[in-house]
């Protein structure tokens, strides 16, 4: 086969690819379309994401956990200024309640700022940019193979680039189609990705990220006094009052005390171990997700260090306290832009947030059908009747929400694409199928470095795929798991 | 009289979008933001490298100097962690005043040197930081519709190029 030959179908592949995504991106959109008022940027986020107050409060999907960790706070301080703080102001000093709520009200300003806020989430590519991205892969593809095989062949997902003089490898996100920059990853329960991606915490119910790190330090650092604070005043409290009138009646005088004190005495160890944690983890100027994977550690060479560390422990406490902070990138409450008058003109209807429609998703519209086609035959096919259960249940597809019929057939069927079907249908399985993988990857603790998988890969195998879906299984329950972990590392570490 | 025509709207209006070309990160001191200085070839016949790349020096001194890490910035964060952060609901950070400062920059190189050549430059912000677009324009008279078709191809050689390692 000639080259040119071989390149030609290959380009239309590339194009369908993205047009299939575009083209699917107004059905993940969870609310209505029917608004004739101009459209705010968060109203068409394609993250998974919940919006409040016109875009102003940005937050995970699943909040449940958050609502636990405010009525947590705010039920054990509220016990503390309410039943012991008369006692300790009138047998001790007035200073007690205004220190607790001085801290109270920091803990609460900090924890907000966290959970309301933008982590640093990377807007996905726009059409050109794919496109663009696309054609440059291809190319060193081309180069690289000679072009040899011919017919579609998968890009190359990673990207290496000397940062310091390290060699870093940029892994391409499939989701978002663009090169992650260093240090950003993708969240798989947002489906962003989120620069200099921390992890994902289900307590604040946010990612933590480049935007909202210091105010998540800030609020386990401040959390961790407050609780100190509370538990020694109520021990204070409960052994003046059974110096007064006896131990057991002390407990009987104070109830709230035993609550308290019970609550403070749990969360205690894991708080100040995670703030001294991540203390740690800002004076060497890392990420926990870099921590967990070992990605600067010695043991993977000598050579191996830290290239975003500035060398010495205090330039890295400022840098990431006090540096600069940086925008939000996604203009949640900006409008969306109709289509600018040299393009054709919103013919289809699709907004993208930010974007401008390139010419070349239009002239594609055939082809993307052509392969919808193919995902909802292969949607039809026998093979896939064994998971749906899990996937639905499991995987909040955005499909879920506003689409019915052939779409959600449409999500149910991209896990398992055939091995039969064309190459394009392949690829818009492989959208979503690379979430899942992520979340294979980012939680793999023992391996340092994640599976070298051929790049772009098809899960074919069902033995795959089947791992794969296990994970699905466990996601909700792996935050924890992580959070645990990291525990039990700084239990470790501090033995 | 030329300049009136070649101002952005009428630019917008009159002559259709031919390809983008991408100017992409350089992070090779880190993340702080900075774009390759590298010359594109597509732009080859449209401007002269020099003024392209004095203006992506302009930028990334602008990026420099949001992201630098003193004294004020210093400041800045410790008067913010003292209020718990809510002074940021009524103050605007220095890195937003110095986004202000690129817009306006972009704006008017966009009028002055890149409009009348037929290009428009894109707000990285918008574009999420990762990449300095640059859309070429050609006249609507002088380009059918297979030329759109045929320098979108080409770029892709050229694409290459502007995002190598």
């Amino acid at each position: 086969m000639t080259p040119g030959s071989g390149s030609g179908p290959m380009k239309d592949c590339e194009y369908s690819q993205i047009s299939t995504h575009s083209s699917s991106s107004p059905m993940e959109s969870p609310h209505k379309k029917k608004k004739p008022a101009p459209k705010r940027k968060w109203e068409v986020f394609p993250g998974r994401n919940k919006f409040f107050c016109n875009g102003r409060i940005m937050m995970a999907r699943q909040t449940g956990v958050f609502y636990l960790t405010l009525v947590l706070i705010l039920v054990t301080s509220g016990l503390f200024f309410a039943f012991d703080c008369p006692y300790l102001s009138e047998n001790i000093t007035p200073a007690i309640p205004a220190i607790g709520g001085i801290l109270f009200f920091f803990v609460m300003g900090t924890l907000l700022r966290t959970s309301f806020s933008d982590p640093g989430v990377l807007p996905r590519a726009t059409p050109d940019e794919a496109a663009d991205l696309e054609r440059q892969i291809g190319n060193t593809e081309d180069i690289a193979n000679g072009s040899s095989s011919g017919g579609y062949r998968p890009p190359p997902r990673t990207k290496e680039v000397i940062i310091n003089g390290q060699t870093v490898k940029l892994k391409y996100c499939f989701t978002c189609k663009i090169f992650r920059p260093p240090r950003a990853s993708h969240c798989s329960l947002c489906d962003n990705c989120v620069e200099r991606f921390d992890h994902h915490c289900p307590w604040v119910g946010n990612c933590v990220g480049k935007r909202n790190y210091r105010f998540f330090y800030m609020f386990i650092l401040s959390l961790s006094f407050l609780t100190v604070f509370i538990f020694a005043f109520v021990i204070t409290h409960v052994i003046l009052r059974s110096q007064q009138t006896g131990f057991l009646n002390a407990l009987k005088d104070s109830p709230a005390s035993v609550l308290e004190a019970v609550v403070c005495f749990f969360s205690v160890w894991s708080i100040v171990g995670l703030s001294g944690f991540h203390t740690y983890l800002i004076s060497s100027n890392q990420t926990t997700n870099e921590d967990i994977k070992g990605s600067w550690s010695n043991k993977r060479g000598k050579e191996n260090y830290n290239p975003y560390s500035y060398g010495n422990i205090f330039t890295n406490c400022c840098a990431a306290l006090c540096g600069p902070l940086s925008p939000s990138l996604i203009d949640r409450r900006g409008f969306i832009q109709p289509d600018t008058p040299q393009l054709a003109g919103p013919s289809n209807g699709i907004t993208m947030y930010g974007a401008t429609q390139s010419q070349s998703n239009m002239c594609d519209q055939d082809q993307c059908i052509q392969s919808t086609k193919f995902v909802l035959q292969a949607a039809a096919t026998p093979l896939l009747q064994s998971e749906p259960s899990i996937t639905s249940e499991e995987l909040p597809l955005p499909g879920k929400t506003t689409i019915s019929g052939p779409c959600a057939t449409l999500t149910l069927g991209q896990p398992t694409p055939p091995s039969s079907m064309p190459n394009l249908t392949s690829d818009s399985g492989l959208t979503d199928m690379i979430p899942l993988k992520e979340e294979h990857e980012g939680h793999q603790f023992l391996t340092p470095e994640e599976a070298p998988s051929p790049p772009g890969m098809l899960p074919s195998g069902s033995p795959i795929i089947h791992s794969h879906t296990m994970h699905v299984l466990s996601l909700a329950s792996q935050d924890s798991l992580h959070e645990d972990s990291v525990r039990g590392l700084v239990k470790l570490s501090s033995v | 009289m030329a300049t009136e025509v070649h101002s952005l709207q009428e630019l917008r209006r009159s002559a259709s979008l031919a390809t983008k070309v991408f100017v992409q990160r350089d992070y090779s001191d880190g993340t702080t933001c900075q774009f390759q200085t590298k010359f594109p070839p597509e732009l080859e016949s449209r401007i002269e490298r020099q003024l392209f790349e004095e203006t992506v020096k302009t930028l990334n001194s602008f990026y420099a100097e949001a992201e630098k890490i003193g004294g004020s910035s210093y400041l800045e964060g410790c008067l913010a962690c003292a209020t718990a952060y809510f002074i940021f609901l009524c103050m605007e950070t220095h890195y937003e005043k110095v986004l202000k400062k690129i817009s306006k920059y972009i704006q008017e190189q966009n009028e002055k040197i890149y409009a009348p050549r037929g290009l428009l430059l894109t707000d990285p912000l918008e574009r999420g930081m990762r990449v300095i677009e640059i859309s070429i324009y050609e006249d609507r008279c002088s380009s059918g519709s297979s030329s759109s078709g045929s320098s979108s191809s080409s770029s892709g050689g050229g694409g290459g190029g502007a995002g190598g390692r």
